[in-house]
């Protein structure tokens, strides 16, 4: 089992993790999910996004996280790299990716790791278009999503 | 003696800053810091929303007292990556 979870503090390539990520294991499937810097937010470009995390908690908070999905589902591998800082727009924010005998197992993991990333890890959003700077707010559809798992220790 | 408050999110604009090193004679409890804030600021950070973190540890609002070198976080709810 790998496990190979990061914090990035720089720009980083997904397609050469992912082959990394593949070639370190012996896995039936590898189910992946890259989130990305959109282009727009209410219909105004976005000039740039930053993520703000606290050190004490947001890596630590990651890995708890993924020995959570490793109880859960039978994996190979699991890769989580979320960047923090100030990004631009196509940048790569979060690259999770999980690899399993059987595609269930990682196609699960990978869409529990998500949810959790999105409404539970220490990170702060906010937004820079040509109005400024703008601080992005929890939504009702993270609480739902997060529901979802309510069955998963 | 010096305490450091650290301020996550929107809490960073209402404090204007990311730290502030508060000056204490001695431990403080959560009242007793917020009294020390410009008023806008005690309200946001008592906020039911808001986590706090002492020393890297999550921690209820009530049962401690933070002092000298301690480092004591505000997090409001996050949002996502």
């Amino acid at each position: 089992m790998i496990r190979d979870v990061r914090l990035a503090h720089a720009d980083f390539d997904p397609a050469h993790e992912m082959a990394h990520f593949t070639a370190r294991q012996d896995a039936g499937g590898v189910t992946s999910f890259l989130g990305k810097v959109r282009s727009e937010a209410s219909d105004n470009p976005v000039l740039a996004l930053e993520l703000r995390h606290y050190a004490p908690l947001t890596l630590p908070g990651m890995e708890e996280l993924a020995m959570r999905a490793e109880r859960n589902w039978k994996l190979t591998g699991l890769l989580i790299i979320h960047r923090e800082g100030v990004m631009e727009p196509g940048d790569p924010i979060v690259l999770v990716a999980c690899g399993a005998r059987h595609r269930r197992d990682a196609f699960e993991a990978s869409d529990f790791l998500m949810d959790h990333l999105k409404s539970e890890s220490w990170f702060w959003k906010r937004e820079k278009t040509a109005n400024g700077w703008r601080w992005i707010e929890p939504r009702a559809q993270d609480a739902d999503d997060l529901a979802r798992w309510a069955h998963i220790r | 003696m010096s305490l450091k408050l650290v301020f996550l999110g929107r809490l960073e604009d209402v404090a204007g800053h990311g730290e502030i090193a508060l000056d204490i004679a001695g431990p403080l409890t959560l009242s007793e810091i917020a009294e020390r804030l410009e008023p806008q600021l005690a309200v946001a950070i008592s906020a039911a929303n808001v986590r706090i973190a002492l020393n890297g540890s999550l921690v209820s609002p009530g049962g401690w007292t933070a002092g000298n070198g301690d480092e004591l976080a505000f997090l409001p709810p996050v949002s996502g990556g």
